[in-house]
């Protein structure tokens, strides 16, 4: 479970979150929507530990954790997962290197044993048959020359081989075609079972038709002003943000 | 001409007395006309000074505050013996030469059989063995010589002799180890290389400079390089001395119409450093690539210079130059291009970016671009930077160690001119260092 209070924070200086409070529980699927600029991206980076972002006041608590004392890492190897809104080319580190690595720090910090060269490429080679990515791409290095559409399904196909305890999702939908959403947002709902939670960043209601949230929160001015259940995508949709001016803090 | 400077000019006049008494029988060979001629030359010029405009960032008065004892033979020790392979940047396959101070050690080469015709040895004893074929392919003095350049000449007694004869293939690549130092005396090592390759002829040539001993010593190279028409020459240097010692090389090299030529320079070591590579384009369709890497630690100074002469039409070159510089270290790069009026449709590109990873390393970097053709696309860039902070995050946030992270960051951006070269082995064992020589985590890659 993770619970926000009273979250605030800075970039360069500049106030943009304003106080957050949101609980996420095991077996949900929350989606936070707002304007450019309302803090939706900021939010994602400061629970995934992003150091360009200065947490002013609040608390974060990840199963029982203070989140906020975590390292990025450390934060990753307790199983918080951010798919990024512009995944990172690394030249020369291959995908297979790079989610080695990666799941074998993860079970080292949690006691588990390291998984050998084969059996990850097996898990691998599995997940990314769901997501219809072509083998090759193992050997390539990490997202380079890869569409934009090909960076979000590999950002997904980490998620899925990571499988953690609560995947933030920032802004997955950005820049895909239908076809490309289709596959993201059916590798999330693979992902998505009772144990584990996802939050989902999105501008557009477009990606809660294939991704169904049980919470729509929207966030204006670095607060949550709004929360509902999944019909307030679609109001969202109609009305538009405008609609949302006036209401009233959800906290 | 400076006091302090007449001094250690002194120095190296009284060696030259010693010198030429040990040389013996190779005073008679038609080369040590060019040692006295070099020594007259040598008398009138001053070593180079941050005053000089080639020199303005590279201050070499550490190198000559040393008093260097021209290289002689030593004993080579069994376990250097045993470990030879161990220094090898290619497998069994390779011919391997090599150069101990300088000086050609048959014992522990590895000639393999050459195509008929093909020259692959010590000058020194192609000299003695061949004297018609070296004398043919000799180049001149080139005019723009400094006093290290002429040093070289004036105290050198090997170095590696190439000949490929028209049409001559080497197919597999030219081990060249030039191990330097010695524990008893800090030594001047002066090897002086030729390679030319005729007509249509192909190498591949790989050049370790590494240091046997933890004294001082300095090397002072010289490589002269000629490609013929349609001729192919690749030459991999990897200069890995120890951080006690001095480098210094100059390389010339003259190409023919639709030659190319690649040089790659890659730095570790050594506590000052100073790469001067020169082509003339003197052939249409041309082609020449340099690539060069820089890994600065500690104190060391590493200074590449680059010079392309576009002297005929429809050429290129294209020089791609990186640094990752940590701790104290300092890095220079200054690349000049050349685009004469008769070279029309000149491609020439240069682009030099350095990442600093500690606040006090250094980088100056300096393009330098002389046009008189009106038709040529050119174009050079400099960057400086930090490892990306994204970037850094991203890969953490998978958790990844942070050290392991930055030791990928440096990967990703070594990644070009390391993935342009074409022997494999090669590429494998360059990967190892790299991490080795800035303490990081090294990657491997499955």
């Amino acid at each position: 479970m993770i619970t926000i209070k009273n979250l605030h924070a800075n970039v360069e200086g500049k106030k943009i979150l304003n106080g957050i409070n949101l609980e996420i529980k095991p077996g949900e699927v929350h989606a936070i929507m707002g304007p450019n600029g309302s803090g939706k991206s900021t939010l994602a980076n400061v629970l995934a530990g992003n150091e360009n972002y200065e947490v002013t006041e609040g608390e974060v608590l990840f199963y029982g954790k203070n989140l906020l004392e975590l390292s990025v890492e450390d934060r990753a190897r307790e199983g918080m997962f951010l798919a990024f809104q512009y995944p990172i080319e690394i030249p020369g580190i291959s995908n297979a290197t790079f989610l080695k690595t990666s799941i074998n720090e993860i079970r080292k910090y949690n006691g588990l044993p390291e998984l050998s060269a084969k059996e990850i490429l097996d898990l691998i080679k599995d997940k990314s048959q769901i997501l219809g990515m072509e083998q090759d791409m193992l050997n390539r290095s990490v997202n380079v020359g890869f569409s934009g559409g090909e960076k979000k399904r590999n950002e997904v196909l980490q998620l899925l081989t990571l499988n953690p305890k609560f995947a933030l999702l920032d802004e997955t939908d950005s820049g895909l075609d239908i076809d490309a959403l289709k596959i993201v947002a059916s590798g999330v709902n693979i992902f998505r079972n009772e144990n584990n939670s996802v939050l989902l960043v999105t501008h557009y209601q477009r990606l809660l038709d294939y991704i169904i949230p049980d919470f729509v929160h929207v966030l204006a001015k670095g607060k949550i002003i709004k929360s509902g259940g999944k019909e307030l995508a679609l109001e969202l949709e109609d009305k538009g943000y405008d609609w949302l001016k006036e209401a009233e803090p959800a906290f | 001409m400076t006091a302090e400077n007449k001094k250690e000019k002194q120095w190296y006049y009284d060696n030259f007395e010693l010198f030429e008494k040990s040389l013996n029988g190779d005073k008679e060979l038609f080369t040590n006309a060019l040692r006295n001629e070099a020594l007259s030359k040598f008398r009138n010029i001053d070593f180079p000074s941050l005053k000089d405009e080639e020199w303005k960032y590279t201050n070499v008065n550490p190198i000559l505050k040393n008093g260097f004892t021209p290289a002689k033979e030593i004993n080579i020790s069994a376990e250097l013996k045993e470990n030879i392979e161990n220094k090898m940047f290619c497998g069994f396959g390779c011919h391997r030469l090599v150069f101990v101070n300088g000086i050609f050690s048959e014992e522990l080469s590895a000639l393999k059989p050459l195509p008929e015709g093909v020259i692959i040895n010590s000058l020194r004893k192609t000299i003695k063995e061949n004297p018609a074929v070296v004398r043919e392919h000799f180049p001149s003095f080139s005019s723009d010589s400094n006093a290290f350049n002429l040093l070289n000449t004036i105290f050198s007694l090997d170095g590696l002799f190439v000949y490929l004869p028209k049409g001559k293939a080497v197919e597999m690549p030219v081990q060249v180890l030039y191990l330097n130092g010695n524990d008893n005396e800090m030594f001047l090592s002066s090897p002086k290389n030729f390679i030319a390759a005729e007509e249509g002829s192909r190498i591949d040539i790989i050049m370790n400079y590494a240091g046997i001993s933890d004294n001082s010593y300095f090397s002072n190279i010289m490589t002269e390089v000629t490609a013929g028409k349609n001729a192919a020459v690749n030459i991999y240097k990897i200069q890995n001395e120890n951080e006690n010692s001095y480098h210094i090389e100059k390389v010339n090299a003259v190409q023919g119409e639709s030659s190319l030529f690649n040089h790659y320079s890659i730095s570790f070591g050594g506590s000052i450093v100073r790469n001067d590579i020169n082509s003339s384009l003197n052939g249409e369709n041309c082609e020449c690539h340099y690539y060069g890497l820089y890994l600065g630690n500690n104190k060391q100074h590493i200074d590449n210079h680059t010079f392309v002469d576009h002297a005929k039409p429809n050429c290129m070159s294209n020089e791609l130059y990186k640094g990752i510089l940590d701790g104290n270290s300092r890095g220079v790069f200054n690349g000049k291009i050349m685009v004469r009026p008769d070279a029309q449709k000149t491609n020439a590109y240069q682009s030099n970016k350095t990442i600093l990873l500690s606040d006090k390393a250094i980088i100056d970097t300096k393009p330098q671009l002389e046009i008189f053709a009106d038709d040529v696309k050119c174009s050079h860039g400099a960057t400086i930077g930090r490892l990306d902070e994204t970037a850094y995050f991203y890969i953490r946030s998978r958790g990844v160690p942070a050290e392991f992270a930055k030791s990928m960051l440096i990967r990703a951006f070594a990644n070009d001119v390391i993935e342009s070269i074409k022997i494999q082995e090669l590429k494998d064992k360059l990967n190892h260092m790299i991490f080795d020589h800035l303490h990081r985590v090294e990657i491997i890659n499955q």
